[in-house]
């Protein structure tokens, strides 16, 4: 909402300077987002009048002028492009020594071999407007030589404030007035609401069917109206100044009576209007085109104004553009509509509209204005374009109009939520002067809040108004008297820190995605599998929801890529959204990638690329951390994008938690990827959840280590293998390590050799040779059923 | 018996003309080894009278003592020299990079959001979460925001086909974490949000942090107290903060909350576009209708909510000064916070 201080000061004496009164309003609850000059700085810029003007002898576009800038003197020569220079108009001349915006300094100059005395100004010129309207267009009356600043009142400072959707009855010159009235303790004023008798009988029939929406409709027929004028220039600046732009004399009007009243108001040209008016919901699927020249189509909880030959406008939204006035319109028919509310609000947003009017009906408009608000449309409509007014005709369905219900203010409700409670004297003041009636019961207050405040209903309603009165500043802060309590703190969730940070230790670096992706890259992961597809999308690629988070990891690792960042260790955290017959499933998930060298490249270390082991060799780091390393299990499987070779499901005592692999091939080669990324995802609740440690006794007994080397089918996986020895062991086995894996010279092709270095040990003894040569027989035997393995002595 | 202090001239030149452990024990055995020279010279003892025998076993033991020191001696420099050739040799260049994974980093915005929940759980507020996907209930309805408000205009909401939406706030974590609580409650909920909304200042997903505390006597006084707190604990410094009043459909009253700026301590800068003060939060009492949509009885508890983007957080904290750099995981980015 823009405010000119000029016209605040039509209904408000303001004594602070506009920084200052931007300070106040902003801790009322109007932030001031900007404090800007009416007009940038110029100087020397007069009023002038045209005297004659000539073709310049040497160039077409030129004339030549003869001005009075007043002052008693000569007429001055001057030389002008503008189109609309014509003998007779008033406008503004720079003379020599002017100086315009951006230090745009006025020199005499010869143009064309033609002196010139200075330069006749265009509101562009002095940054008044953006437009390209040729030279400035004065009132006829003004008096040549007055400075162009005092005629326009310049001097001016616009302050631009956030109304909060709340407080419609603020986006108002009236209403501000009230606030800062009762802000500095001052009266409120304002031009005199004269009614304007009329002069007419002529009168337009106007129908509610559609009462609860529009309960109140005051109409007013004006007639010989000249709306082919060029509206006053005071008039012209105020609306500019709130960012409104000139139409014609009854467009203007209705516009500026909104700003200053916060009544929209509606001019149709009672020409065009057919037999009478109707407010009613629209029929489905009616068409209406409006004023900007859009077609839309209604629907049935729309509230429409209509005419015989249907809608004329979308009621507290935008006129339509059959019934529009022109310049040509010379009898007019003023809509002064009271609509509610909850009849307006979202219509406008569902037709791509934004207008004044709709946003200060959604928000609640007074709902007593309206007769001020017709009347001083009409006492300015009659001094600028002419014409005489019929009388205004209410039609009205009272029972329907708002009425504000007593709230009660009790002082304990005041004290218990605000920490604080202010004199009785204080609040029946700050509240009496936002014109709401304060009586006192037992406990408190009554408070009746006035027509225009739609967002006072509820007593902390009532508490807000208070302690915004007496500024948030003044209550004081108060430590809470809380019991001491401690929580219980679960040892078996990971801690998410730790995750992470264990991550981190290893060179993984977290990023976070966005949470939906390109369809097209998640699809070419996850074939067929279904994602849930965003409405309205940003943009197409960022369109569904991600099922895991390998698309946003592969997509970092192709920006990095980009930015030759080669080597990459990255991890995310986040939800994953899973499509099921029982709707959207959120899944919390860890992921992490790795692609390029396997070591940073040094001095001292190969150039090897990192393989599927450099990830597994991270993963069970962290799934060591559960302190139960033991429970998880690589079974291979194929994923669709995953090298069918080089991927497993990670399973936590036998059920599926996630995933690793390497990006299959054809993957790679489609992204174009340096190399190829080694990925896994995890569910994170059920693969990181922790087992809180259990001590169990630490054997005082030596360990006792023996080799195994054995041949067994190259296509034989190590789990199976590490399974067997274990059970066969009996839980003497303490550690199992694989140190060869070899395939080649010495061993028959289609066969591979193992090397297992077995440490046993026992809690209660010390184990014979005899034990662990038994042991040994034992597993060999059993490899060789199992697995046909055979044995190198 | 030869001559044997010329003898022993002789071993000693040869102990000293060992230029190494094997040469020395060479010497060792040329010369007091069992077929040594000067051990022979023992052998012709026999050859002297029995008298004389005495006096010159002593003199050829004095001399092999005389050159086994000076072997043992010598072995002790030699060794003693081997020992500083092999270190000599053993050298590095300890200025060389060392061997290894370089540390990788949390995320400024994760970095943050623990940073925040830390503070918080300190305090005795618990982490809520809730879904992202949300309905139109728990999202707008439960937080007094009846279809057609003028505030939904304010969230760029991204739907679905079937009506839910991706929740364009942390505070319908507020309304899920009410119903059925005990009282009292006291809780942070930080998450992800989104708004359909892309531009210099905006990004479509972002982080909040919401928080709420119900109890039987909880004041704006409170809420002030503990924004004020929270704010000097993050930032680590005396801070100044003022609440405006704003709007919220789910607080009344509502506040914005504004803190001195931390680039200019109030002097006014180019980031707090010269008013000295920073926003930061948005706050409020627990609306009436919020309470009772979560099956709370307004007349017996009390409430403040809050809620703040933790991408503002970061960007003030760390001297961030564009929100796309958090989505765009550059990894020259993402190194700046490797630090614990």
């Amino acid at each position: 909402m823009k405010l000119s201080l000029d016209w605040l000061r039509d209904w408000v004496d303001v004594a602070l300077a506009p920084a200052d009164l931007g300070a106040r309003l902003t801790m009322a609850g109007f932030e001031l987002e900007s404090a800007t000059p009416a007009a940038p700085a110029f100087s020397g810029v007069v009023v002038a009048r045209i005297l004659s003007a000539e073709r310049h002898p040497q160039a077409d576009k030129l004339q030549v002028c003869r001005v009075d800038a007043g002052q008693g003197g000569e007429p001055l020569q001057i030389v002008c492009g503008a189109p609309n220079a014509r003998a007779g108009l008033v406008t503004a001349l720079a003379r020599v020594g002017a100086v315009l915006p951006n230090d745009v300094s006025i020199k005499a100059a010869r143009l064309r071999g033609v002196e010139s005395a200075g330069m006749l100004c265009s509101a562009r010129e002095l940054g008044l407007s953006e437009g390209h309207e040729g030279i400035l267009e004065l009132p006829a009356d003004a008096a040549p030589g007055q400075d162009l600043r005092t005629l326009l009142g310049l001097d001016d400072t616009v302050l631009e404030l956030n109304v909060t959707p709340n407080r419609g009855d603020a986006m108002s010159v009236i209403g501000l007035a009230r606030e800062v009235a009762t802000l500095t303790g001052q009266a409120l004023r304002g031009p005199a609401a004269t009614p304007v008798a009329a002069s007419l009988d002529a009168t337009f029939p106007v129908r509610l069917d559609a009462a609860q929406a529009c309960p109140r409709f005051l109409g007013r027929a004006i007639d010989g109206v000249d709306n082919g004028r060029a509206s006053p220039a005071w008039l012209r600046e105020r609306l500019r100044r709130c960012g409104v732009r000139s139409i014609s004399p009854v467009v203007d009007v209705t516009n500026y009576v909104l700003l200053e009243l916060g009544q929209p108001m509606h001019a149709y040209d009672r020409d065009r209007l057919r037999q009478g008016i109707h407010v009613r919901h629209a029929n489905e699927a009616e068409p209406l085109e409006l004023l900007d020249g859009r077609r839309v189509e209604l629907a049935s909880d729309v509230l429409v104004i209509a005419d015989a030959e249907g809608p004329v406008g979308l009621a507290g939204i935008m006129g339509g553009a059959r019934t529009a006035v022109q310049s040509s319109t010379t009898r007019v028919f003023l809509e002064v509509a009271w609509f509610a509310p909850q009849a307006i609000a979202g219509r406008a947003r569902r037709f791509g509209l934004t207008t004044d009017a709709s946003q200060r009906f959604e928000r609640g408009v007074d709902p007593e204005v309206g007769r001020r608000a017709i009347e001083r449309a009409t006492e300015l409509l009659l001094a600028i374009a002419g014409g005489a007014a019929g009388p205004v005709v209410a039609t009205e369905a009272p029972a329907f109009l708002p009425v504000r219900t007593p709230v009660r203010l009790r002082r304990a409700r005041l004290q218990r939520l605000l920490g604080v409670l202010p004199a009785d004297a204080t609040i029946e003041s700050l509240l009496g002067g936002l014109g709401m009636k304060v009586a006192r019961d037992d406990e408190g207050f009554v408070v009746t809040p006035p027509p225009h405040r739609f967002d006072v209903a509820i007593e902390p309603d009532l508490v807000e108004e208070v302690a915004r009165l007496v500024g948030y500043d003044s209550i004081p802060e108060a430590a809470p008297a809380r019991a001491q309590r401690l929580r219980p703190m679960p040892e078996s969730l990971a801690s998410e820190r730790r995750v992470l940070d264990a991550l981190a230790a290893r060179g993984f670096n977290e990023v976070v995605s966005f949470a939906f992706v390109e369809p097209g890259l998640q699809q070419r992961l996850f074939p067929g599998r279904e994602a849930v597809a965003l409405a309205n999308p940003i943009s197409a690629d960022l369109a569904v929801m991600r099922v895991s988070l390998w698309p946003g990891l592969v997509r970092v690792i192709l920006e990095n890529q980009r930015r030759q960042q080669d080597r990459l260790r990255l991890f995310e955290h986040g939800v994953v959204f899973q499509a099921t017959p029982q709707g959207v499933h959120e899944l919390d998930v860890l992921a992490g990638a790795l692609t390029g060298s396997r070591a940073p490249e040094h001095w001292g270390s190969g150039r090897d690329g990192a393989d599927f082991f450099d990830l597994k060799g991270d993963l069970e780091a962290l799934l060591a951390a559960t302190g139960r390393a033991g429970d998880f299990a690589f079974a291979a499987a194929e994923h669709p994008c995953l090298h069918p070779g080089r991927s497993a499901r990670v399973l936590r005592d036998g059920i599926p938690v996630g995933w690793i692999g390497e990006l299959h091939p054809e993957q790679v080669r489609a992204l174009d990827l340096t190399s190829a990324p080694q990925l896994f995802e995890l569910e994170y609740d059920a693969a990181l959840r922790v087992e809180v440690p259990a001590f169990a006794e630490v054997s005082r007994y030596p360990q006792v280590r023996r080799d195994l080397a054995f041949t067994v089918d190259e296509e034989l996986p190590f789990s199976p293998i590490r399974e067997r020895v274990t059970f066969v062991a009996t839980g003497l086995l303490k550690d199992l390590r694989v140190f060869d894996i070899y395939r080649g010279a010495g061993v028959e092709p289609g066969r591979k050799s193992v090397a297992l270095g077995l440490i046993f040990q026992d809690n209660s003894r010390t184990l014979t040779d005899e034990d662990v040569d038994r042991l040994m027989q034992a597993i060999r035997e059993d490899l060789g059923a199992k697995f046909q393995a055979r044995f190198r002595e | 018996m030869e001559d044997l202090p010329a003898l022993t001239r002789a071993a000693l030149d040869d102990v000293a003309a060992s230029a190494s452990l094997a040469a020395l024990d060479e010497v060792r055995v040329r010369w007091l080894g069992k077929k040594g020279a000067l051990t022979e010279q023992l052998k012709s003892l026999g050859g002297l009278p029995a008298a004389e025998r005495p006096a010159a076993g002593a003199r050829i033991n004095e001399a092999k003592s005389q050159v086994q020191a000076a072997i043992d001696a010598r072995r002790e420099a030699l060794e003693r020299a081997a020992v500083e050739a092999a270190l000599r040799a053993g050298r590095v260049d300890v200025t060389l990079p060392g061997r290894g994974e370089s540390r990788g980093g949390l995320h400024p915005v994760t970095r943050t959001r623990l940073r925040i929940e830390s503070l918080f759980r300190e305090a005795g507020f618990d982490v809520a979460t809730g879904p992202e996907i949300e309905d139109d209930f728990h999202n707008f309805e439960a937080l007094n925001i009846p279809a057609d408000h003028p505030a939904r205009a304010m969230h760029d909401t991204f739907y679905f086909p079937d009506g839910r939406l991706l929740r364009t706030h942390t505070s319908p974590v507020q309304v899920r974490a009410m119903r059925g609580a005990t009282l009292p409650l006291a809780i942070i909920a930080p998450g992800r949000v989104y708004r359909c909304d892309y531009d210099v200042t905006h990004t479509p997903m972002f982080h909040q942090v919401e928080g709420l505390l119900v109890d039987r006597e909880v004041s704006f006084g409170n809420l002030k107290a503990v924004l004020h707190q929270f704010l000097e604990a993050f930032f680590e410094r005396d801070l100044k903060m003022r609440l405006r009043p704003s709007y919220f459909p789910f607080t009344e009253p509502s506040a914005e909350v504004d803190m001195s700026c931390v680039f200019c301590a109030g002097a006014g800068c180019r980031v707090c576009k010269h008013t000295g003060w920073l926003e930061i939060a948005g706050c409020g009492m627990v609306h009436p209708n919020v309470f009772r949509a979560s099956g709370i009885d307004p007349e017996q508890w009390t409430g403040y909510a809050f809620g703040m983007g933790i991408e503002r957080l970061a960007m003030l904290r760390y001297g961030v000064n564009d929100l796309r750099l958090f989505f765009d995981n550059d990894l020259r980015f993402l190194r700046q916070f490797v630090a614990w």
